[in-house]
This record gives structure tokens, sequence and C-alpha cells, in this order.
């Protein structure tokens, strides 16, 4: 019997996407050796390994790699044994694959920055637009323990960086998205995700998250200001 | 007929999202009742069967809604699995090739070309026309490395990412009519034009394809309508 292929992850630290795939590797129970890039001076490993996009995460099996966090679980699910992250069933497989993809085009980078967003009528914009979306998350995790049912699956991963990096942007930025008394489903789902044994093992605490971007605060708020100006 | 499934499509005739559906659809085999809807005016099922965004394509089987055109077409394969051409391949790899493609196209491709016609500004329309270009240049690549020299990025047959790409056709066909562009020139993305053509002409494909004629006559209406806007806006 052949062994079985090496499992490298490329991530950066602190970084919500990269989470998404080490989430999944340790819920499905894969053995990883974690890569650790410097943003500010990428590695060659990763620009060979995700030409098109250089970003983070990258997922190295054997001699293939699996660039974007989503497509990354998928193939974490279908490649490896071990708890299934999506239903059997089609009509489940399109639901966790509809809310997926609407955690990743909402809460995608644009939501990031927009906590550091000087304060101003566009910055409530996407406070109320953030809310709203939350709030149709809150109607989805409502009498579940997980968006994916019993257990972990493709949402409750996709969704991770409402878990642990909302409040940590929160309390660094200043800015309040997702209070208990708006969304206490939600929080206490994130209370259930953190806390959950496989992702408790790969999640950044939030002492170190409130760091980190505390000292990247600056920086962010300058990108904001380019990003989201006239 | 016994056993048939009830297979119905919520759509709107131009839409390339709404073409993606009709193609897997129609390269499967299956029969389904098609509605034509009119998004000035959206019916209560399709309010109802997509509460979230409220948007076209809808396929709703045996009562059951499913949304988003990406989600559909993964939906239609899975479904019916025993039926006509598997769209998406079985080694995980290549699923997670393939469906890294098709996310770039959503991300990367489509934004890039409504930037670079419907961009504001000279300078976005113009930034916009970059960005097109690099992104057809890696569907280029990408077309290359999936097809390993058969037709299609599915390789013998056309899959996944054929289909979402393909559902982008029509607009790709009236863009020279319109714009005087064509998105797959052949001079710099060759296997792109041929695979345009080829695809194009199939016979599950080609006559789900709306015409040509009708999406330059839509799009013109909208131009005027946003001059009109515009000119209305700026007095």
């Amino acid at each position: 019997m052949s062994q079985p292929e090496t499992v490298k992850l490329i991530n950066a630290f602190g970084s919500p996407f990269g989470h998404r795939a080490e989430a999944a590797l340790c819920v499905k129970g894969v053995p990883y050796e974690l890569i650790l890039e410097d943003l500010g001076s990428k590695s060659e490993l990763l620009l060979k390994h995700n030409p098109v996009h250089k970003f983070v995460p990258v997922l190295l099996h054997g001699d293939r790699a699996v660039a974007e966090s989503i497509v990354i679980i998928e193939y974490i699910d279908e490649a490896f044994e071990g708890p299934p992250l999506l239903p059997a069933d089609p009509h489940g497989r399109a639901e966790a694959r509809f809310w997926a993809q609407f955690i990743d085009h909402k809460f995608s980078r644009p939501f990031w920055l927009s906590f550091w967003m000087e304060d101003g009528p566009r910055k409530e914009a996407f406070v109320k637009e953030a809310k709203e979306n939350l709030a149709l998350l809150e109607g989805q995790i409502k009498g579940r323990r997980f968006f994916g049912g019993d257990d972990i699956g493709l949402v409750d991963i996709a969704a991770g960086g409402l878990a642990r990096w909302v409040g940590v942007f929160e309390e660094v930025a200043g800015v309040r998205v997702m209070s208990d008394e708006e969304f206490p489903d939600l929080c206490q789902w994130a209370e259930r995700y953190v806390s959950h044994e496989s992702v408790n093992k790969c999640l950044p605490s939030r002492g170190e998250l409130v760091a980190l971007y505390s000292s990247w605060k600056e920086m962010y708020m300058q990108v904001a200001k380019v990003k989201f100006s006239s | 007929m016994a056993g048939a499934e009830d297979l119905k499509l919520l759509g709107m005739w131009a839409s390339p999202f709404v073409l993606r559906a009709k193609l897997a659809l129609s390269l499967k085999g299956l029969n389904y009742e098609y509605v034509e809807e009119d998004l000035k005016n959206k019916s209560e099922l399709l309010l109802k069967s997509n509460p979230v965004h409220n948007k076209v394509p809808v396929l709703i089987h045996n009562g059951k809604p499913v949304c988003e055109s990406t989600v559909i077409v993964q939906y239609i394969d899975e479904a019916f699995a025993g039926t006509g051409l598997s769209l998406l391949p079985s080694d995980p790899y290549e699923r997670a090739l393939a469906r890294f493609w098709a996310a770039y196209i959503d991300d990367k491709l489509l934004p890039s070309w409504t930037k670079t016609s419907r961009g504001s500004t000279e300078e976005e329309r113009a930034e916009g026309k970059e960005q097109s270009a690099v992104a057809v240049e890696n569907l280029e690549g990408a077309l290359r490395e999936c097809s390993k020299g058969k037709p299609f990025f599915g390789g013998d047959n056309p899959g996944y990412v054929d289909v979402i790409l393909g559902g982008l056709l029509g607009w790709v066909r009236a863009s020279e009519e319109l714009y005087g562009i064509n998105p797959f020139d052949p001079a710099k993305t060759p296997l792109l034009a041929a695979w345009a053509e080829r695809f194009g002409a199939l016979e599950a494909v080609d006559p789900v394809i709306p015409e040509v004629n009708k999406l330059v006559e839509v799009a013109k209406m909208m131009q005027a309508k946003l001059a009109a806007e515009a000119a209305g806006a700026s007095n």
C-alpha cells in the first residue's frame, strides 16, 4: 500500500480565508504541514502554486495545488476520508453551496475592509448592509446546532470568519456589527463553532488576533481610504 | 408520463445565468417547463422560491427550489447523475480545477467585462479593458490546461466550465456588433475563439442560445435609457 501523499497548507497568520482551509482539514481529520506566508513578501512557493490570484490559502496535496478557500473545502471533503462536510442528498448540497456562496460574496474583502472606513454615511451604509446579511444567517441558524446540522459543515466553515474575526475587528475598529442582542442565535452558533474541538485546534486566539490587527490598524485605514474614496 | 420528474425553470430570455441552467438541462437531455419572468413584475413563485435574492434563474425540482446558476448546474449534474453527460469530472482534483475556473469567470472575467462596457468614466472603462485582457489570457491558459488538447474544458465532451462560460456566449456574439470587440479574439486567444465556435455549434447548445439581433436590440434600448437618465441627471 502506497504512502499517503503529503498535505501542506500555505496560509498567512490571522487570515479568515486561510482559516477556512485549516478548519476543513481539522474537521476532516487530515494531518497537514502549515506553511505561514508573510504577505508583505510572498514566497516563490505561493507565487508558483497560485499564479492567478497570488492569495492564501493554497492547499498542496502531493503535486496538486488547490486555490480559493471554498473550492479547497469541497476538495478536502471529496479527496479525503472523514466526516462529510456536505450532506449526501443533492438538494441539501445545493442549499449548502448556496449559503457558502452567499457568505463568500457578502462577507468578502470589502466587508472586512469596511470596518476601517472613516465614520460617516458610507460606513453606516456598509454596517446597515452587513446587518441585513447577518439577519439572513440568523434566520438560517435558528433551531440548528450548526448550519451543517448536528455537526460542522461547509457553511459553518465558510462562516468561520464571523465566529472569531468579527469580534476582533469590532474591538480594534470600535464598530459594533454583530451584537448578541440583535443576533442571539448567530452569536450562540459562534460560541459553539469556536469551542468545537476540531476548530479550536487551528483557530488563533482572540487575543493574538486583536494584537495583530491593532498593529495593522493604520495600514488598513489607509487601504480603506483609498478603496472607498469618491 | 410515469416517473416524470417535475422540473421547472424560472428565467429571463436574455440572462446569461439562466442560459447556463438551460445549457445544463439541454446537455443532459432533460425535459422541463420554462417560465419567462417579467423582471419588472416578478411572480409570486419567483419571490417565494428565491427570497434571498429575488433573481433568476431558479430551478424548481419536485417543488423544491435551487438558486444561483453555478449551484443549479451542479445540482442538475448530481440529481440526474445517471442521465446524459456528466458535467463535473469524477476526480476530486479535476473537480476542484473546474470549480476554480467557474469562480474565476464570475469573480474576475464578468466584472471586468461589465466595467469595460458600463464603467461610468473613461478611466474605469480603460481599466476594465486591461482587466478583461488579463482575464481572457488566464482563461486561454485554463482551456489549454483543462482540455489537454481535446475540444472542451471538460475534455472530449462539454463539462461544467464549458456550461459556465457558455452561458456568456450570446453576449459574446452580441459584443462584436455592439462594441466592435470580440472578447475571444482569435489572434490573442485562439483556443477560446475555436472553443466558442465549437461549443456554440453543438446540437444541444445552438438552439438554446438567444438570438444575437434580439440581444443587440435589448442592449441598445438599455444604452438609450441610461443615456437619457444621465442627460436628465446632469440638468
